[in-house]
């Protein structure tokens, strides 16, 4: 039986027809929808807008911060799918369909998490300009290993910076948040 | 501060990003994890009026070692290949490099091949992957057709932020040839500060025979250059001798000699061109430690 007319005999993929390529358009502002500590919300952004400004801007949670400009510092740090990332880093139409968690999400009904008990506990805080992203990025580490050394502690958060307590209580804060988690 | 206004698009297949890329030429940028480009974006040194993003695509993450190759695709997280069994097992100078680029939250979305494509000097991968012999594959349009074809890496950064990346093509993969049975390699790595640029790194991958001379050797320099720098003369060096203090001290020196470095913020020329020496000494007797009874 002939080939059939027009029918592709090499297998190299077929480039898209024109109408399959309209159909995957560029756009300046998107329409996206997050769920945010469990909430869901719909907003149009513009394709420019970071997520950490879409958080603190457009859905008025500020407890997430904006520490530098450089992706240095991860005092903006959330989960973002149950990921540790810096929000200053990724753009809000990157997160359509996707659940986030801020600093916000931690506490259950009034009562504070256990990496927050800690940090008031112990001291893991001064200024408290570092510490939602300290705390996320603590969440996100003991969920993974939740029985670290202290040198495991010191490598996960070495991507927030803190100016004030020079790290130590935050250490001992996040080993005790761990001890008191593993007890549950 | 905020990025240029653009347009973004994500698209599902590859065939729509060539496409896209096809249509609108030096506008438009791939975004992979990000963690480079963004930061770009934010000082306005990188304004693409089209910003095509990666990130739904298929198959474009996949790590595995097959038919003496071990394969990576574009899209693996750095923090993948830090912790994969494999790469901790079977290529020690991978896992070191992984361990140090930036910061464990960046290596949550920073990619291998987005760090190859963005080509920056002082990138870990560029020469980690140089010392490991590695081989980039890249897919892009070839008339109405998709064609992949393959490099060596050291043919594919070009210059600073500079690649071999025709219009339309995308880094899809890195090859990195499997070890032999007498073969590993190290990433050693001065920053000032944890999750800092480089201000010196070498990566070394080296192979011995059964009476242990050594008969393949990769170096490669990070941030001493304007690519990524490959010390061929250093490497050609090991090549056939027995890896003692000597001969190791003299590659140093040749791997300081093929280095370029700026003096910067970092630091002076003359105190960078020292640490390659130095460190290219001490990721050999480290790779050499690695080796089984070598």
């Amino acid at each position: 039986m002939p080939a059939r007319k027009g029918k592709r005999t090499t297998g190299a993929p077929r480039v898209p027809t024109r109408k399959a390529a309209e159909a995957v358009r560029p756009a300046a502002r998107q329409r996206i929808r997050v769920t945010v500590n469990g909430r869901p919300y719909e907003a149009e952004v513009e394709a420019r807008t970071l997520l950490v400004y879409f958080i603190r801007d457009t859905l008025g949670l500020t407890g997430t911060h904006v520490g530098c400009d450089t992706t240095t510092c991860g005092a903006c740090t959330v989960l973002l799918n149950g990921e540790a990332v810096k929000s200053c880093t990724v753009f809000a139409v990157q997160a359509d369909g996707a659940e986030i968690m801020t600093v916000e999400g931690l506490a259950k009904d009034g009562e504070l998490h256990p990496l927050q008990k800690a940090f008031w506990e112990h001291h893991g805080l001064q200024c408290g300009f570092c510490t939602p992203g300290m705390l996320m990025a603590a969440y996100a580490f003991l969920k993974e290993n939740p029985r670290p050394s202290e040198e495991e502690i010191r490598i996960a958060i070495s991507g927030n910076l803190c100016r004030c307590t020079g790290y130590m209580n935050i250490v001992k804060a996040i080993q005790h948040a761990a001890q008191e988690m593993a007890a549950r | 501060m905020f990025p240029a206004p653009f347009e973004y698009v994500a698209p599902s297949t590859l065939d729509q990003a060539i496409r896209l890329l096809q249509q609108h030429g030096p506008d438009a940028r791939l975004l992979a994890g990000g963690q480079s480009l963004i930061p770009m974006m934010r000082f306005r040194l990188a304004n693409p009026r089209v910003l095509i993003d990666l990130h739904r695509i298929p198959g474009l993450d996949f790590l595995e070692e097959a038919q003496g190759v071990l394969r990576i695709g574009a899209m693996v997280r750095h923090r993948t290949v830090e912790r994969a069994p494999l790469i901790q097992q079977r290529y020690p100078l991978l896992a070191d490099a992984a361990r140090v680029i930036a910061d464990p939250i960046v290596r949550n979305r920073g990619t291998l091949g987005g760090s190859i494509a963005h080509a920056d000097p002082a990138g870990d991968w560029g020469a980690a992957l140089l010392a490991a012999k590695a081989e980039v594959v890249i897919t892009g349009p070839r008339g109405r057709r998709i064609r992949q074809r393959a490099m060596p890496l050291e043919e594919f950064f070009v210059g600073p932020f500079m690649t071999a990346l025709e219009p339309g093509e995308i880094v899809t993969e890195i090859r990195v040839p499997a070890p032999g049975p007498r073969e590993a390699g190290a990433y050693l790595k001065i920053e000032r500060k944890v999750g800092d640029f480089a201000v010196v790194a070498v990566g070394v991958q080296i192979a011995l025979d059964a009476d242990g001379i050594c008969r393949k050797a990769g170096i490669g320099l990070c941030a001493v250059g304007p690519t990524s720098l490959r010390a061929q003369e250093a490497e050609e060096w090991l090549v056939g001798k027995r890896l003692d203090e000597a001969v190791i001290a003299r590659a140093g020196e040749l791997a300081a000699a093929a280095s370029q470095p700026n003096s910067d913020t970092r630091g002076p020329a003359e105190y960078k061109r020292d640490m390659v020496r130095v460190l290219t000494i001490r990721a050999l007797r480290k790779a050499l430690e690695r080796i089984p009874g070598a």
